[in-house]
Formats: structure tokens, sequence, C-alpha cells
């Protein structure tokens, strides 16, 4: 029976070699992009297809600015600026925005502070939203009061945090990978740090990242070039130019293995394993891609989900992946697992990562490798919201803009040499970080 | 020949139903197909629906919709297992399958010229499925791994389970889709074969595809793959029906937490039952806008009121959806912020309700979940893959996927005088079940109660 299948599946995917011809000649967006007085670069695509546009506003303002005592206030910053903004109070923003049907969100991760707004294209109700959401990028007032609700609900976030195994695991093993680097730290902030912030440090935060040196500006949707333009000006083009931060500190390699296990009340044990990984733009990319799709990112076929998964039943979710950012980012390998079984799954896990890094993928699983991520382009740019995705990651991290034309050619490039080699020089399985949180001892 | 016949039978049915970029048929053994054309991108999304969930179980074997969902990737007669998952990742597919209380679902978003690979293999295993006893033995403890970590270790999932338990006494929404734990435990492949033989149907099931095709084409292609399965009926056993409910409920759940949290609710009617007995045609829409009034947002007066200005509740939601297959409840979930209790969280809800009933919404605040409505319509028309997720929900439930075209429409005409209604009719104490998660402490390395006796689980 399985041979039977797999010769059967061997001529489906034969007779869809056919079907690369007019992926390939898929239309990216067609990316235009200038740079404003003050420094800000902006990046749009024309789709008039629905009545809709999508605004990002990204900054180098993520939490691995937070100043060392201060883990947080990137965060705070970010939840803080619908609280008020010019005259307006938390609520006139609130009822603006959400009476012309607009979205408004903000957030941050390690990287990118980032500012978006959704809303229809029709100018009576694009108009005052687009005034509101430059106010508020601009001008916003960090009311006192504000601040200690807010304060006070990422306490209680973090508390809830503090429930989850999955969640402990996590902040877990960033503090080990990156120890005094400032992705150590969870971009929520701690007890102790959430108290110390102060609204002159959200002023300071704001003054110093929230400037057109340090901006992108991302539009996507129902408008002209000439509307996009006028856009940007609109919305980043009055912020004071401002100065671009100082590059992150290095991220150090780790030099020997680190083992952290934390006792959980919890029925199943979280595992994480893994090391700094690779910059956004690093030359190594997309052999590492390709090869992590085959170790632990190609969902229930790769190796890891056939080993843990498949074969045993070890695991619901087993998975690698690399995560670049400006620095290296990581790169992890995540499983749980009932408690009596977490050292056969770990060991099994350690087992397929170790084997894959000394001996490499075969010629067939980088070809069903290449046939997934080339076959499956168009899916990744099948929507505003992708788009957006995509620019707001071209722009802030200075990669090609023919980044997604390249896109699958890069993917074609990759050889089973390079990926072992890649693998080689990246990752060392004898000097990972392993966190394990979990019940029993 | 066949095929021309085919047509003839078809194509009356095609005039009827066509209606707006969206179109049905229903093959000669039951399946119906459903397209709707988006052609924006060039790719589509394949999603087949069985009107089979976790109501449809009996009590001992619960959560065996959500197992066969699992086992269904197990392999055919043709392909082995993980074969389908290999197969369409090769085609640079991406796949999944979710169980809800009211359907089992499966999907593939290609590029779209792979549309007829779904289509084969997905004709395939509604036939085909192998079930071998050693592959289930594997995938049923994935299942429990999977319980364990969205369930077992979650202190709000473990209390919203406790609720649904408690709020349905009668009707099987009371049982968690993933299924309660000595069930998967002692859960047979011979239950598993039965229940495969008898939902997995052409007339059991919907195909609904989105985005860059022709329906006309895809009726085609439909016809070809679904075509030959043998039509089965299926014998459907009269649902309970959950009975009024008289009396005020309350559960507690005592696991180790940090953060109290309560979840309240009100047995509400869907559209399914909406426009019978005393349920007006109107209520699940003027139950959406109250929905809106309450939560629809930072302007809305959950947020404003009890977040903003009184400070007790750290993060609050109200979830209330009015397509599904039974009557499902109006649900508000909080989190109180340090120094004050569930109790007066609660007490501060149910004031909230109160003056609903008391004061007519006003005028804007009407107005702006209308604007919310309107705009959120187009901008979930971004994703090809919700627009399918939309019409498939709909027709699995019972509902027809038109009313989607007056959604906007039904929603606007919701009056104020509407939504105190609703409100006066259902949001009353009788009708009220109350779970709260009271934290015990996390003591080190000690470990948590076996699990007492769950929403949707996707693979």
């Amino acid at each position: 029976m399985g041979k039977r299948g797999r010769f059967l599946a061997r001529i489906m995917a034969l007779s869809f070699i056919a079907f690369l011809i007019p992926v390939n000649a898929f239309a990216t967006p067609k990316i235009q992009h200038w740079t404003l007085a003050n420094g800000a670069r902006v990046y749009f695509v024309e789709t008039h297809e629905l009545p809709m546009l999508q605004i990002r506003a990204v900054f180098d303002a993520g939490s691995s600015r937070d100043p060392a005592d201060k883990a947080g206030l990137a965060s705070l910053t970010s939840a803080m600026l619908d609280e008020g903004a010019d005259k307006l109070t938390a609520d006139d923003i609130a009822r603006q925005f959400e009476g012309l049907g607009a979205e408004f969100g903000a957030g941050v991760d390690r990287d990118m502070a980032t500012v978006s707004l959704r809303s229809l294209s029709d100018a009576s109700l694009f108009d005052p939203a687009l005034d509101l959401f430059a106010t508020v990028l601009s001008a916003p007032s960090f009311p006192e009061a504000s601040l200690e609700r807010l304060r006070a609900q990422s306490l209680v976030a973090l508390r809830k945090e503090a429930e989850s195994p999955g969640a402990v695991a996590e902040k877990a093993f960033y503090r080990a990978l990156y120890g005094e680097h400032p992705y150590a730290h969870d971009p929520r902030g701690d007890q102790a740090s959430l108290k110390a912030i102060t609204r002159d440090d959200l002023v300071a935060y704001h003054r110093q990242y929230y400037v057109g040196a340090n901006a992108w500006l991302v539009i996507v949707g129902d408008a002209s070039a000439r509307q996009a333009r006028n856009i940007a000006g609109r919305i980043v083009g009055q912020l004071p130019a401002g100065r671009a931060p100082v590059p992150l500190p290095l991220v150090r390699p780790l030099q020997a293995p680190r083992l952290k296990k934390i006792a959980f009340p919890a029925t199943q044990t979280h595992i994480y394993l893994g090391q700094p990984g690779v910059r956004r733009g690093d030359p190594d990319y997309f052999p590492l891609y390709v090869g992590n799709y085959i170790l632990g990112g190609g969902g229930l076929v790769s190796r890891l989900s056939v080993e843990v998964r498949e074969k045993r039943g070890l695991s619901y979710s087993v998975y690698s992946y690399f995560l670049p950012l400006r620095m290296p980012g990581p790169f992890m390998l995540g499983l749980q697992t009932r408690n009596d079984q977490r050292n056969e799954a770990l060991g099994i896990a350690r087992k397929v990562l170790a084997d894959f890094v000394a001996k490499g993928p075969t010629e067939e699983e980088i070809e069903a490798a290449k046939k997934h991520i080339t076959g499956g382009f168009p899916l990744r740019v099948d929507s505003n919201r992708k788009i957006a995705d995509y620019l707001a990651m071209i722009g802030f991290y200075g990669l090609p803009l023919t980044y997604l034309d390249d896109f699958i050619p890069n993917v074609e490039a990759v050889n089973a040499e390079q990926i072992r080699k890649a693998f080689r020089q990246r990752v060392h399985p004898d000097q990972m970080v392993t966190v394990i949180v979990g019940g029993g001892r | 020949m066949l095929k021309k016949l085919f047509w003839l039978v078809l194509l009356p049915g095609l005039l009827l139903t066509a209606c707006g970029h969206t179109q049905e048929t229903t093959l000669p053994n039951g399946l119906r197909v459903i397209v709707k054309e988006d052609h924006r991108s060039p790719v589509v999304v394949s999603q087949i629906w069985y009107k089979v969930g976790s109501q449809d179980e009996p009590k001992g074997i619960t959560g065996i919709s959500h197992a066969l969902e699992h086992m269904m990737f197990k392999g055919t007669a043709k392909h082995g297992p993980n074969e389908f998952s290999r197969i369409i990742a090769e085609n640079g597919g991406r796949e999944n399958a979710f169980t809800s209380y009211d359907y089992t679902s499966y999907f593939q978003q290609l590029e779209k010229s792979r549309l007829p690979i779904a289509f084969e293999l997905e004709a395939d295993r509604m036939q085909n499925l192998t079930l071998a006893k050693d592959e289930f033995s594997k995938e049923i403890q994935v299942v429990m791994e999977e319980r364990r970590l969205r369930t077992d270790d979650q202190p709000e999932a473990l209390v919203a389970e406790k609720f649904m338990a408690t709020a349905y006494r009668v009707h099987p929404y009371r049982h968690p889709v993933i299924g309660w734990m000595p069930d998967l435990k002692a859960m047979t492949i011979k239950e598993l074969r039965d229940w495969y033989h008898r939902w997995y149907t052409p007339s059991n099931a919907i195909l609904v595809v989105a985005g860059d095709v022709k329906p006309k084409e895809v009726f085609a292609l439909a016809e070809k793959y679904f075509g030959p399965i043998p039509a089965r009926p299926v014998e459907r056993t009269r649902e309970p029906v959950e009975p009024k409910q008289t009396e005020e409920r309350r559960v507690r759940v005592s696991v180790p937490a940090e953060v109290p949290y309560i979840l309240m609710g009100f047995h509400t009617p869907a559209l399914t039952s909406a426009g019978h007995g005393d349920v007006a045609g109107w209520e699940p829409y003027a139950l959406t806008v109250l929905g809106g009034v309450l939560d629809g947002g930072q302007a809305a007066r959950f947020e404003r009121e009890l977040v903003r200005e009184k400070k007790i509740a750290s993060s609050i939601s109200v979830d209330y959806t009015a397509i599904s297959r039974s009557p499902n409840m109006f649900l508000i979930d909080a989190t109180p912020t340090r120094g004050h209790q569930t109790g007066e969280l609660e007490q501060a809800i149910l004031a909230q309700i109160e003056r609903i009933k008391r004061e007519p919404v006003t005028a804007e605040e009407l107005r702006r979940v209308k604007a919310q409505v309107v705009a959120s319509n187009v901008y979930s028309q971004d994703s090809v893959f919700y627009q399918a997720m939309r019409i498939g929900q709909m027709a699995s439930v019972g509902l027809d996927w038109r009313m989607l075209d007056d959604y906007v429409k039904k929603l606007n005409a919701v009056t104020a005088e509407q939504v105190q209604t609703v409100a006066r009719k259902y949001l009353v104490d009788t009708n009220l079940t109350v779970a709260v998660l009271d934290p015990l402490p996390m003591t080190k390395g000690k470990r948590r109660m076996p699990p007492p006796p769950g929403g949707s689980n996707v693979r």
C-alpha cells in the first residue's frame, strides 16, 4: 500500500511540473518606493479591487530599544498612543475611529513598533480617519492616569502568562539564549521594570524613536500614486526628522550547552531547544529556510513531525523555525508532551536535529521542499494584508525591492550542499539551550 | 454523453441559484457544491464541510468527530498514511481541518491550477478511508496531547469546559468538542469506523470553493471526482432540545492559577431557531448589535466604562454568534483588575445589562456599531479563505448562504428598541450561568489535579 501510494504521488507530482511555469510568470505586486524629506521611507502598492486601504507605520522602536532597567517601555509607549493625543481623550479617539468603521492598531515585537490603520477608501471616511491617525502618531499626550491603568493591565497579563507552561518556557528560552542582549527580555517587561516606568520615559521614548529617520511607511490599497504621496506626507511627513538609533549590540554565540528546567504544575512538559540563528538578509537565509522546511517547518510532513508525532504519537505540535531579526533571531525547536514521555520526546527531537545537521537532506526532500515553497508562492501575496506584511519586512530590514520577484529563483537555486554547509555552520546541536517546563521532577 | 446529460439536469438549478459571484449546484448523489469567485489572485481554497460535529455524539464517545478528523489524514486504500499531506505540500498547498460543535471541515489552499489534486484526494477519503488500528492507537495519543495542551493545562479553558457542562443540561453542547479524557481513552477503531460510515457521505457534505475559478469548471470537476461516489442517505436522530433554563446556575473551578476569571452566559436564539414560535426573525441580529454596543471596540460600553472609567475589568469581551445549528449563548468573559474580585466584576457587568434594559441605546452607539459592520464586511473580503469559511459555516448549520448578502442590511435595520427587547427577553437572571476561576496556589512541582471532565479544535 505504501509503495503504491508513493508511486501514484510521484506520477501526480510529475504531472504538475507543467504548472510551475504559470506560477513563475505570476505577477508580483508592483512596489512604488520613495523617501520623504525627514527621512521616512515609503512603500506603496496600488490595488483597487476592494474599496479599502491598509496603512502601517513602522519604527525601529521594538522592545530591543527598552533601556536595561525599563523593560516594557516600548510596549507601553505603543499601547499609550491612542489613550490621548493633542486635545483628544481616549474616548474621543475610539469614538472617532470606530464611528468611521476604521480599525486602529499598535503593537511591538523585539525589533519593530508598528502602528496600523485599516479604513474604507471612501474619502468621507478615510480623510478624517487619516487625520486622526496622524495626530495619534505625532502628538500623543500620554495621560498619567492611562499609564497607571495600562501598567496594571500589563501586570495582570504577566501573571496570566505565568499560568501557561508554554509562555513560561518561551520566556525562559529567550533569556537563556540572549543573556545580556536586549533580545533577552520579554517585550511586555517584568513586574519590577514595569513599575519603574514613568510618563517622562514614554515622552522621551516617543520623541527619540517615533521620528522620520527611524520610520518606514507602508500603504496598500485603493489609492492612486498621487493620493499615496499625499497620505504619506500627512502621516509621517510631519514627524521631526530625528536620528536613526545606534545599531543593536552583537549577539554572542553560545559557547556551551545550557539546560534550564522549571517545575510547573501541568500535565504536559513544554520543551524548547535552540540557539541564536540568522539576521534578516543573511546570505544563507534561503538554504536555511528550505532546509528548515524539511527539518521542522513543513507542517505534518517535516522530519520532526513524522518522527515525533506521526510515528510515535508523542506530541500534538512539533516544529522548528528560524526567526530572522535585525540581529540574529532565534533558531527554535519546540514540542509538548505528557510529563512521563518527556525524555523520550526530547531524545528523538535531538536525534532528528543532529542527524539533519550531520547528513543534510536528501535530493528527494529538497525537490519536495522546493515544489512546496515555489508552488505555493501565490498564497503568500493573495491579500492586501499579506502584501502589507511583506512591504513592512522589505522596508524595515532593507531587503531589495525585488525580494518578491527574486523569491522563487532564490529558492530554486538552493542545493543540498548549501543546506548542509549552512546548517553545519549555523546550527550546533551540542551547544544548544534546552528549556524544559513541566510537572514531575 | 453522460456529461451532457448531467449538464441538462444541472442547468435549471444554476439559473435559480446564481447570486452575485456565488453559485451553487447539487450533484445527483446529493453533494452540494458552492463556488465563490474572487479573481484578485491566482489562488483557490477548497473546503469540504461534513454536517457532523460534537453535538451529534452520544455520551461515552464524546470527541469521536474530532478523532475521526485526525484519522482522515491516515490513509486510504490508494494513498498511505500522511500521503494526503505530502501530496498537498508538494503542490505548494496548505491544508488543515477543524471540528466544532456543529461540523467537521477540511480545507486546502492552492495555486488555482491544482484544484483537481485536492478534489481527487478529498473524494478518495470521503469513501475509502483505511482506519487502521495501529495508526489509530498512535493518533489517539496525539489527540490526548492536544487536549492536555488546549484544555487541561489552561485554567481558563477548564472554566469554559465546566461552564458549558453547567449551562447545558440536556443538549450535547454540554460536551467538549475534543471529548472528555475518559472517552478518548476508551475509544475504539470500531467506533470510528461506524462513525465514518454513518456520516461521511456526499449528501451529508458541502463542497465550498472560493478563488480565481469559474463556477462551471468547478462544477464539472466536482462531478468528475465526487460524482461517482454512491449516494447514501444519512439517518439523523432527533436532536435533543435544551429545556428552558429557569434558575441561575453557578460553578467554581479551583485549579492552580494566578488570576481570577469569570465567564457568564445567557441562552439565546441563533438564526437557525429564529423566525419560529416566539422567536422573531430579527432577534439574532439585535443580539449581534447588542454585542457591538457592549463590546464592539474601544468606544463600546464595557471597554469605556468597566476598563477605562471604573477600572474594575483588566480585560473583557462578549462572544455571540448568530450562526450555529442549535441555539447557543450570549457570553461575557472578563478578568478583574488586581484588588477586585470576580463578584464585584459580575455585579458591574449585570448593572451594565440592566442599563441596556432600562434606557434605549443611543443613536450614536447604533450608528457606530453599524459603521463597523459595513466596514468589516468589506475588510473580510480581503481573505479568500474567510469568504469560503463564512459560506461553509452558514451552509453546514442549515442556513441559506444567500442570507450573507442581506447580513449588512438586516443589521442596519436593527432599532434601539429591538436591542432593548432582546436584552429584556434573554439577559435575565433565571437564564444566567456563571463560572468562576478560583485560583489555587501554583505550588512548585506539584501536579495539577487530574483534569475534570471545551470549543473548536484545529488539527
